[in-house]
């Protein structure tokens, strides 16, 4: 084609490319301008925690890292962060350690073993666990799950005691530990891994499958040597979506978790606390200093939060190659 | 190793829509078989009744018999997956596992069967690989993925990899399709020195490649939309593309089909 005007070729006035043209203009600023306005509102909350913290953590007379205790609005602030990272990470991890095997499952269920009228419910049934409100799961969890888990932490008490994680001080206290928690956690986190993990193992390509079937792989070793490791990056993801829920749980924690300020191996004895849980339970009561104490935990929350999502994408990134994506 | 197949009534459906109806045909043992026909005759759903990989499909069902040498491959007692493992198959497109290594796809067949034994499974990768015409180009990079090799590559790759659990038959679809004319030549090469072992079924829309590779050729077609599949001749290649027996056969090798 030798015409300049490719357009004109086509029959369109000039008018109308001058029109197109701003149109892109306008949504190449509006698409620019929403970008750095949410670096300006990122800047802006990260700027106010730092400064708020910064102001706290001067005046605290404790180590903000080893202290045990939180008592930033006493006569001599004190304040640390030991047992609420100790609360978070470990009842998040029991959190993971139960929801990712039994998601991983529910998602093989309802995408490689149950018949289509059976999967469609039971993944609409899976979705709708999701809905439920933080605090229903809080009220369910105290209400139900902690009378029922006497059974189950004498149980452990007895046959996993000598794991002195598992040994119980006393027993026939009410079950408010950091296990219970975490068995909650658990639950309310299985849907959203449930359902990144299903659209993921949906998606592995149908010639993998028969790849794998063609060469005499039973159902179960064809979900083994062409689903699960196709699904892989996505199990990662589901599980750090999960585990940022977890870790950032508040009131369903803040109802179930009887707090106290001391950092204990026994998780099945009463007591402990999470960043989440804590801010929420003494924001309301907190003098100016108080709140400033809370706001530095904050953040610490948030940096660990990031850290993990950032160990999730290296532990995917290192892998790429056989992600799969190239196929 | 190499056995005979030999198919008697056997038609297929998906649901309950009939996509083959009442085939029969011997396939001799350690020879090359190439099914033609126009699109939809059936060719590839035929082909998968051969190691029962038609079933997998929800709905599909295969009535009829098919002998390998003097078992029934749908007789009551007899197990799909064993059927598979001694039936190979190559697809159209290269569908190497894309998360595993080159070594890894060729012993993914053994693997499933049990073999552990470090010795065994690189002799055999050797052996393969070399059957398949790729092992001087792969050979020092066998733990690369094998998603990153070039399309001719990867299906010389699957080739390998169905070969590496010795089946007795090797079943082809359109395995030249998606590759550029090197490459198919590359195969077809192969495809000649395998047929001293194996016993291989390929299904192809090229006519000279049918007439290159093949020692008998059967031509499927179907009635019209949504008819099922027959099987119109089957005859030494020779025959079928000088002298075929069916007006329609002639018709369709000399382009003047529909
Ligand atoms: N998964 C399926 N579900 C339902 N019908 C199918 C399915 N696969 C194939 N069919 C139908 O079965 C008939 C035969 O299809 P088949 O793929 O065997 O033809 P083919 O000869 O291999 O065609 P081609 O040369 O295009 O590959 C067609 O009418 C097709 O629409
Ligand atoms: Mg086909």
């Amino acid at each position: 084609m030798t015409s300049s005007s490719p357009a004109d070729a086509r029959g369109r006035t000039p008018r109308r490319r001058g029109d197109s043209r701003r149109g892109d203009a306008v949504f190449f600023n509006l698409s620019r301008g929403a970008g750095v306005l949410l670096l300006v509102v990122m800047a802006a909350i990260a700027g106010f925690l730092t400064y708020r913290s910064a102001l706290a953590l001067g005046k605290n007379e404790g180590n903000f890292l080893t202290t045990f205790e939180w008592t930033p609005d006493a006569v001599k602030p004190v304040f640390g962060i030991a047992v609420l990272t100790f609360g978070t990470l470990v009842s998040a991890l029991i959190a993971m350690l139960i929801a990712v095997p039994v998601a991983v499952g529910i998602a093989l269920f309802i995408s490689h073993y149950a018949p289509r009228r059976i999967a469609q419910p039971f993944a609409y049934l899976v979705d709708l666990l999701a809905a439920v409100p933080s605090i229903v799961y809080g009220l369910w969890g105290v209400l139900f799950l902690v009378p029922h888990m006497n059974g189950l932490t004498s149980w452990m008490d007895q046959y996993l005691g000598w794991t002195y994680i598992f040994d119980q001080s006393s027993s026939g206290v009410p079950a408010r530990n950091l296990f219970t928690v975490g068995i909650l956690l658990a639950i309310m986190v299985l849907p959203i891994i449930t359902a990144v993990t299903r659209e993921v193992f949906r998606q592995v390509p149908r010639m993998h499958e028969e790849a794998a079937l063609a060469l005499g792989a039973t159902r179960w070793e064809m979900v083994r040597t062409a689903v699960l490791p196709f699904g892989r990056p996505g199990i990662i993801s589901a599980s750090m979506l999960g585990l940022g829920r977890a870790l950032g749980e508040t009131i369903a924690v803040a109802t179930v978790l009887s707090t106290n300020s001391k950092l204990s191996l026994h998780l099945l004895d009463p007591g402990g606390g999470t960043f989440a849980e804590n801010i929420a339970l003494k924001f309301n009561e907190a003098q100016p200093l108080g709140r400033d104490a809370l706001m530095a935990s904050g953040l610490v929350l948030f940096v660990i939060t990031l850290l993990v999502n950032g160990a999730a994408r290296v532990i995917i990134a290192r892998r790429k190659e056989y992600s799969g994506a190239a196929a | 190793m190499a056995k005979r197949i030999d198919v008697s009534g056997l038609s297929a459906y998906y649901g309950s829509t009939r996509a083959i109806e009442d085939i029969s045909m011997t396939i001799e043992p350690r020879s090359v078989t190439a099914f033609i026909g126009p699109s939809g005759c059936g060719k590839s759903t035929f082909l998968r009744t051969l190691n029962r990989m038609h079933e997998v499909i929800p709905g599909a069902r295969v009535e009829g018999k098919v002998m390998l040498d003097d078992e029934n491959l749908y007789g009551a007692n007899v197990d799909p997956v064993a059927v598979r493992r001694s039936v190979g198959m190559v697809f159209q497109r290269p569908n190497p596992f894309p998360t595993m290594s080159i070594y890894d796809n060729v012993v993914a067949g053994l693997r499933l069967a049990g073999v552990k034994k470090k010795s065994v499974l690189d002799g055999v990768v050797e052996r393969s690989l070399q059957g398949a015409n790729l092992w001087n180009e792969v050979k020092d990079r066998l733990n690369k993925p094998g998603a990153g090799l070039s399309g001719g590559q990867q299906q010389r790759l699957c080739i390998a990899r169905a070969i590496a659990v010795e089946p007795e038959v090797l079943l082809m679809d359109e395995p030249c399709s998606a590759l550029d004319p090197i490459s198919t030549l590359a195969i077809e090469d192969l495809i000649g020195e395998l047929k001293s072992q194996f016993t291989i079924v390929i299904v192809t829309h090229n006519m000279q490649q049918a007439a290159r590779v093949s020692d008998r050729t059967a031509f499927f077609n179907l009635a019209g939309v949504g008819q099922p599949g027959k099987l119109i001749e089957l005859d030494d290649t020779q025959r079928i593309f000088s002298n075929p027996s069916v007006q329609a056969t002639e018709d369709y090798i000399s382009g003047r089909f529909g």
